[in-house]
């Protein structure tokens, strides 16, 4: 068997596949569904009430979509141009860190300076961070697949000091916490009395400014022509380093206010639980997405979705939630394979 | 030589058509090979000929027609049927492992390289008595990354007659050799000959078909449009067969020199792996010339487009720009002083394959025409597309679709115009027809020329001595990164050219020669 690239995919060619592939997901999801002794149709049925079935559980999904959105945009503005940046994790923390240490007292800014300079500073963090590896990949060509993903670590364990040293909050009874931010620091939820935060329309807003830049200025033009092919952007002069970094910094940026969102619209202080991976479920949103900004926001939804429903699936079907892990890999699979499918046919030899 | 008649037929082929979408490459293509035969298949870049092989290789199912491989049919679409049955092929490109030596690159793929049934000294000896027998000079332990063009083709040669192969099939041999290794070549294929080999020999080049074929079939657009017997024809007649009566070559007139524009004095640039980087070079482009640049593939031609392009920078000597020394150098400076490139590789340098044509048109000029604060004017942009679409003849659908669906003609045509619109003072062309139909490729002269008539200065890169001659004003060789001195038009025969592009008369010009 080999595989021969497709010139001009019909448009059947490209929707066939995907749908296929999601199809196979579910496919998946039920047969374990009745391995584990519950009814596919059932099971997903309390997975989709569970998700969207009552205003309680939409918000709730909403709520889990919108680091998701974030970091889900930083992987597939980074993937878009061939940077492949897997340190969205430590990017996230990066700008949670930040946000925590302007948020919980040391300034006395009212309300409406206090937020965008936290989510400035968050931003400024993962940027930061992601501008490291990327200087080493421009300059001595050192693969950023290793660094940004080496460095989730070293960086988790240094924010394990933080919370156990100088952040500590002294009123946290020994925890590894850091002190909660001041009201002004706290972004305001956007109808009093129910759960959804500001955050999400920040995320919402970001997906937009993300197609934008994609498709109508010159640096979105830049970043797609050097990931497409860096060697023809050279020729023509277009700066690859440059735009290299650009790209970095705006991918650090958009991981660094899932940090600033997550701590500021939800959490309130900064836990060494504060992301339980979401700059990995990033990559599969993006991947999900197709890269492309507006699909990052319908991916992030599914997924949140997905894992919101199983929770609450599991405490009624008895299905262990873990399912929603299982979906996840196998939609991230299939999709890849459906992808590959839309541009090259298998042909037997 | 054979008699068609009563030699055995090795190879058959009946009525092949092969269509790719709306585009034929081969309409009922129909020859026979005999024993101990040279044929030699000859047609334009374009003209169906790998086309052809790829079909007898199993790489593409022919829509029509049937191949028969001594006596018995081919199985269509099986690439190892017709390796098993005795048919080797030399490749244009290599394929070739350079981290494994000579006899186990021959080996590879025939007998597996962990068995215990492989007795490297058995196989060893049989390549030395190759090797011996055919003239192909090799020493089977030698690491292949170490070997020069010339020893890998021979490499690959070998490889075929290690796997007893009866028919032989050379595409495009001698593009990379030099004459002396081309000649070689042919004494190899002599010898194969003798011993009832048969070979296809696939050129463009009229003097080695002359030189070397029993038979010449001449394929143009896909089809079968002559056959004759090498010593009944002409090389007139085989160009005439080639390229077909009805188009004729523009007819380019020379020109005296205007003010030089772009020079080179003394550059030298580092070596690009195994193609070397040029040795203390001096070059003027003067206005209103075009400079012809000929030689073997891979003697500095690549190191000089990239320093023209802006892609290197001279380790040594200077690059003047209308007599000033140029500062910083990179592409970017190169496109803002009117410099206007045409590279080699259209597909991976060129463009971005799936851009639009409109994202393609203003790669180069986005920045200073098409961008406001940051904001790119897509509704200009794509006016501009299309005015360079009408201007320059691009035949596609329109501004919107992806350049990777043009065809080779036409993608070169948009990257002429985006180039050609800014009115570039130096243009450089590296193979700017390399690939292209006859109706392209005279449009692609005719463009150049008429730069050249408004002014500008034209360096023309490429293999194909043919095109050098025919449109240069002052020819050079380059040859391991030298130059030879400059021959005006029509002062110099190919002969001595080739002497030149064989590395002959450099030592002589070296100031610091022993």
């Amino acid at each position: 068997m080999r595989l021969e690239p497709i010139e001009a995919p019909s448009p059947a060619r490209r929707i066939v596949p995907p749908a296929l592939a999601m199809a196979a997901t579910f496919l998946v999801a039920a047969a374990l569904a009745l391995i584990a002794g519950g009814n596919p149709f059932a099971v997903f049925g309390l997975i989709l009430t569970g998700a969207f079935g009552s205003k309680f559980a939409l918000l709730e999904t909403l709520n889990s979509a919108t680091p998701l959105i974030f970091t889900g945009l930083a992987i597939a503005v980074a993937f878009r141009a061939k940077l492949w940046n897997i340190g969205a994790e430590a990017q996230l923390y990066a700008g949670a860190v930040l946000t925590v240490i302007l948020g919980t007292g040391a300034l006395g800014l009212p309300s409406y300076l206090m937020l965008p300079l936290c989510a400035l500073a968050a931003m400024l963090a993962g940027a930061l961070l992601l501008l490291g590896p990327a200087l080493l990949k421009t300059r001595l060509g050192v693969d950023e697949v290793v660094t940004t993903l080496l460095f989730n670590f070293i960086f988790l364990l240094f924010i394990s000091y933080l919370l156990e040293g100088p952040l500590k909050d002294p009123m946290g009874m020994g925890w590894p916490k850091s002190a909660r931010l001041t009201s002004e620091a706290r972004l305001p939820r956007i109808v009093e009395g129910l759960r959804l935060h500001w955050g999400f329309a920040l995320a919402l807003t970001a997906a937009l400014l993300v197609w934008v830049i994609n498709t109508r200025t010159t640096l979105g033009y830049e970043m797609r022509a050097v990931g497409q092919n860096a060697e023809a952007a050279g020729f023509a002069g277009i700066p690859v380093t440059r735009v290299i970094l650009k790209t970095a910094l705006l991918s650090g940026g958009l991981a660094g206010l899932a940090g600033f969102s997550e701590v500021s619209g939800l959490k309130g202080a900064l836990t060494l639980d504060l992301s339980p991976g979401f700059g990995y479920t990033g990559i599969v949103v993006a991947m999900l997405a197709l890269l492309h900004p507006l699909g990052v926001v319908v991916a992030a939804l599914f997924v949140a979705a997905i894992f919101v429903g199983a929770d609450s699936m599991s405490r009624a079907a008895g299905v262990p939630s873990y399912i929603a892990d299982i979906m996840l890999a196998s939609a991230l699979l299939f999709m890849v394979l459906a992808i590959l499918l839309t541009k090259f046919r298998v042909r037997r030899d | 030589m054979s008699t068609e008649t009563e030699a055995q037929v090795v190879l058959r082929l009946q009525g092949i058509t092969k269509r790719f979408g709306p585009v034929t490459a081969n309409e009922e293509v129909s020859f026979d090979l005999h024993r101990g035969e040279v044929i030699a298949l000859l047609g334009e870049n374009g003209a169906g000929k790998t086309t052809l092989m790829n079909i007898l290789f199993g790489q593409y199912t022919a829509d029509a027609g049937e191949v028969e491989l001594f006596g018995q049919p081919l199985p269509p679409g099986a690439p190892r049927a017709a390796l098993d049955a005795g048919v080797g092929m030399v490749h244009q490109h290599f394929t070739l492992a350079d981290n494994l030596t000579v006899w186990e690159n021959i080996v590879l793929g025939v007998d597996h390289l962990s068995t215990l049934s492989l007795k490297p000294r058995q196989v060893k000896s049989r390549i030395r008595t190759l090797s011996e027998q055919f003239h192909l000079k090799v020493d089977p332990e030698a690491k292949v990354g170490r070997l020069t063009v010339g020893e890998r083709q021979r490499v690959e040669i070998l490889k075929a007659l290690y796997r007893d192969a009866k028919i032989l099939i050379l595409d495009e041999p001698t593009a990379v050799l030099t004459p002396q290794e081309a000649k070689d070549l042919f004494a190899t294929l002599e010898e194969a000959i003798a011993t009832g080999l048969s070979v296809i020999f696939i050129s463009h080049k009229l003097h080695e078909v002359m030189a070397i074929s029993h038979r010449v079939l001449v394929l143009r657009h896909g089809k079968l449009v002559a056959e004759r017997a090498t010593h009944a024809t002409n090389r007139e007649e085989l160009a005439a067969l080639m390229v077909g009566a009805e188009v004729s070559a523009p007819s380019i007139e020379s020109r005296a020199p205007g003010a030089p524009l772009l020079s080179l004095h003394q550059v030298s640039t580092p070596d690009q792996g195994a193609a070397p980087g040029l040795k203390a070079l001096d070059l003027t482009l003067a206005a209103g010339q075009i400079t012809g640049l000929a030689g073997v593939s891979g003697n500095g031609q690549a190191a000089l487009s990239d320093l023209l392009s802006g892609l290197i920078s001279p380790t040594k000597g200077e690059l003047l720009l209308a007599g000033a020394p140029v500062a910083s150098w990179s592409p970017r400076s190169a496109i803002a002083q009117g410099i206007a490139r045409i590279p080699e590789d259209r597909h991976k340098t060129g463009t971005i394959a799936d851009f639009d044509l409109t994202e393609n048109a203003i790669l180069e000029t986005y920045a200073s025409r098409f961008s406001r604060r940051g904001w790119m004017d897509w509704a200009r942009a794509r006016a501009f597309t299309k005015d360079l679409i009408q201007t320059y003849d691009v035949r596609c659908p329109g501004p919107d679709i992806r350049i990777r669906l043009l065809s080779g003609g036409n993608m070169q045509k948009l990257i002429l115009g985006r180039v050609l619109e800014e009115e570039p003072q130096i243009i450089l062309a590296n193979q700017p027809v390399r690939g292209l139909d006859i109706g392209a490729v005279n449009y692609v002269h005719e463009q150049l020329a008429k730069a050249r008539d408004r002014g500008a200065a034209v360096l023309l890169i490429s293999e194909d001595l043919d095109e050098i001659m025919q449109l240069s004003d002052v020819i050079h060789v380059i040859s391991e990164g030298r130059l030879s001195p400059g021959f005006a038009r029509g002062s110099m025969r190919p002969e001595e050219l080739g002497g030149w592009m064989a590395g002959n008369g450099f030592d002589a010009e070296a100031p610091d020669a022993a």
